[in-house]
């Protein structure tokens, strides 16, 4: 069920970036940051795509996009300090440039959700990438069945895209279930992770086609609980994240057994990866 | 196929070679081949067919090699040394581009692909397949790598057939040799058993037979055809190791769990030789640097090394923090899931990680062992 792009003409010199300008920064968490880049032309990519962002003199990361892919003008990228080129890329400021390759990859099936129930399921940083499917079933909503979006972090403060959160949780056939992992007394949500709110969606597992982004184990937990709940898994999809360099299938960090995570992925469909997954250190 | 030249064999004397190696040089090649440095055949520049490694051959056995005196003067009577064509066409270390600050702006420069027409001297049949395995992976799919592109699709291959098999060689098991059967330019076989010390050669391009045109050669009698299979024969039955390869892919998707891979884990030393020495591993990394004043960055590549813990670390740690995983992803990935990936194996049987392993880790061995054989139920044919 993936789905690419048109393909258009790879680049003469697929390793050089396009330095390109930051148009907006935002603040999610503490250590969460989004910034728009406005490349020269559109750059079409599909929800679940991922471009390398090179921060000036320091290094290169491949970053999803979490942005809207109906408005391709904008590339917006959601990311969390943890490394020394994040932490670089936290610091620009509007009008400062970013290094720009993509997109890459193969994205989430959201043609051919269409007509199915639609989980998505995300942990911390995760829901940046499920953020474009997001938009995707809220511009083409009467084409799919129920929508469910179920998403964890840590603690409250940790929450990002906090404004949009309220405005989906208001949104009518739009199930939204945010729960965290530690909470103080003013947090009234659900505590704890995120796989025992599947009972409180309504969805028909014969039916559904599930998308999941987060932390490796949540991912296989997730996974997990959707088969018991009734879900095929070839209708489980989940993104992976692994080491990339150079994100076309030359370097060779990103193996995942016979997969490339950066061109026969990110996002893969469960029953390609699950045997893989059973495995440690693979 | 006796039509002139076109197909047909020619001979060279080795004075015929020396003038075939002025014709290359005349036409804008860079000559490289093996030379005798720091006791070991590596590749380097050749002016003369006097810098090859005349009379010399050498003993390999896991984590032993050794150079030693021939009785004769053959010129490629030698089985292959630690380096690999791809220090040429995939380069150890490459800048990749230039990036400058101007102002606000800041521009960037990709490092154009170098023109070097190089002509590769004594590429063997494993080499040769080693080339083909590396051209699907940097330039089979949507991205080609232009600097590879750009040497590959200008280098001349002069290939030669192996006069004799190496005590790690297993190129027969692989398919891979030890006849060069495509891809190639001209392709010797030297003999030197006639009395007289000759080449018998092939061209396999209209390059090879406009070079072989500019050569002094005779006609290669039937004699000479037949002494040149027979050699070619003689190194196949003589292969230093053996490797059932039919079934890898299976047998080891299937064994990812063998208790084999904790036992190499103890001797492993993850320290990357295996993966250097390898004419098809290809994994790189990159190196960002920049001046002191922040106005100038640089981009580098570089080889990289699937043993090594940096190559799988993400946010949290590396996937592969054991000796075990990594022997594994290497030798996996080599043998088994290479074929998913590339439609081959990755191996060619040329013996170079087992020569280059300080420990002598044989990967024919280990093989065997998951496959569960008596290692001495399958001696070398």
């Amino acid at each position: 069920m993936p789905q690419t792009l048109e393909a258009c003409a790879p680049p003469l010199h697929p390793m050089a970036p396009r330095m390109t300008p930051v148009t907006r920064f935002i603040r999610e968490s503490q250590d969460v940051f989004t910034f728009d880049l406005a490349p020269e032309g559109a750059t079409p990519f599909a929800p679940g795509q991922f471009n390398m962002l090179y921060a000036f003199g320091v290094g290169e990361i491949p970053i999803s996009i979490s942005g809207d892919s109906q408005a391709p003008e904008r590339l917006t990228h959601t990311i969390r300090a943890v490394g020394p080129v994040s932490a670089a890329l936290g610091k620009l400021q509007t009008g400062d440039r970013v290094g720009l390759r993509g997109p890459f990859g193969v994205g989430w099936p959201v043609e051919a959700a269409k007509g199915f129930d639609v989980l998505l399921i995300a942990g911390g940083i995760g829901l940046a990438p499920l953020r474009p499917v997001i938009y995707w079933l809220l511009r083409h909503r009467a084409a799919y069945g129920r929508v469910g979006v179920l998403y964890g972090a840590r603690t409250p403060d940790d929450l990002i895209f906090r404004s949009e959160l309220e405005e989906w949780r208001r949104t009518p056939d739009f199930q939204l279930r945010v729960a965290v992992e530690r909470a103080g007394p003013e947090w009234t949500g659900d505590v704890g992770y995120v796989t025992p709110l599947l009972s409180k969606l309504r969805f028909d597992p014969a039916d559904t086609v599930s998308m999941i982004c987060g932390p490796e184990v949540m991912i296989r937990a997730t996974a997990l609980t959707l088969e018991d709940a009734g879900v095929a898994d070839s209708r489980i999809f989940v993104s992976m994240e692994r080491n990339m360099k150079c994100a076309i299938g030359h370097c060779g960090h990103c193996q995942f057994g016979p997969l490339f995570i950066c061109k026969d992925g990110p996002v893969h469909s469960y029953d390609h990866v699950r045997n893989l997954l059973a495995y440690r250190e693979l | 196929m006796a039509d002139q030249i076109d197909g047909a064999m020619a001979t060279l004397t080795v004075e015929g070679l020396e003038k075939l190696l002025q014709a290359i040089q005349a036409r804008g090649y860079r000559a490289v081949g093996p030379t005798l440095e720091n006791q070991a055949i590596v590749y380097d520049d050749v002016e003369s067919i006097n810098d090859l490694p005349r009379g010399w051959t050498d003993e390999q056995d896991g984590g032993r090699y050794r150079l030693l005196r021939r009785g004769d003067d053959a010129l490629f009577g030698y089985s292959v040394g630690p380096q690999s064509w791809k220090k040429y066409l995939h380069a150890p270390k490459l800048r990749l581009w230039t990036a400058e600050r101007h102002g606000d702006d800041i521009s960037v420069a990709p490092e154009p692909p170098t023109g070097d027409r190089l002509a590769f001297i004594g590429v063997r049949a494993c080499e040769m397949r080693a080339i083909e395995i590396q051209d699907r992976v940097l330039l089979g799919d949507l991205y080609a790598d232009p600097h590879y592109q750009a040497l590959r699709a200008r280098a001349l291959i002069v290939a030669v057939n192996c006069g004799q098999a190496g005590g790690v060689c297993f190129c027969a098991s692989m398919q891979a040799g030890p006849r060069v059967t495509e891809g190639f330019d001209l392709a010797l076989t030297e003999l030197l058993d006639g009395g007289e010390h000759v080449f018998l050669v092939e061209a396999g391009s209209d390059e090879g037979r406009a070079l072989l045109a500019l050569t002094p050669h005779r006609a290669a009698s039937d004699d000479e055809i037949r002494a040149a299979a027979a050699v070619i024969e003689r190194t196949a039955s003589s292969m230093g190791r053996e490797m059932r390869s039919d079934d890898l892919n299976e047998l080891l998707t299937n064994n990812l769990e063998h208790p084999r891979w904790d036992e190499v884990a103890t001797r492993c030393l993850t320290c990357a030789n295996c993966t250097l020495v390898c004419p098809t591993c290809f994994c790189t990394s990159v190196e960002d640097v920049s001046d002191l004043a922040g106005e100038r960055a640089e981009r580098w590549r570089r080889w990289d090394s699937c043993f090594t813990m940096d190559f799988s670390y993400i946010h949290g740690g590396s996937v592969r923090a054991s000796a075990k995983s990594r022997y594994r992803q290497w030798m996996t990935h080599k043998l088994a899931t290479w074929i998913d990936q590339f439609g081959s194996s990755g191996c060619v049987g040329c013996g170079r990680c087992i020569t280059w392993c300080p420990v002598g880790i044989d990967i024919t061995e280990e093989v065997r062992a998951i496959r569960g054989c008596d290692a001495s139920a399958e001696e070398p044919r």
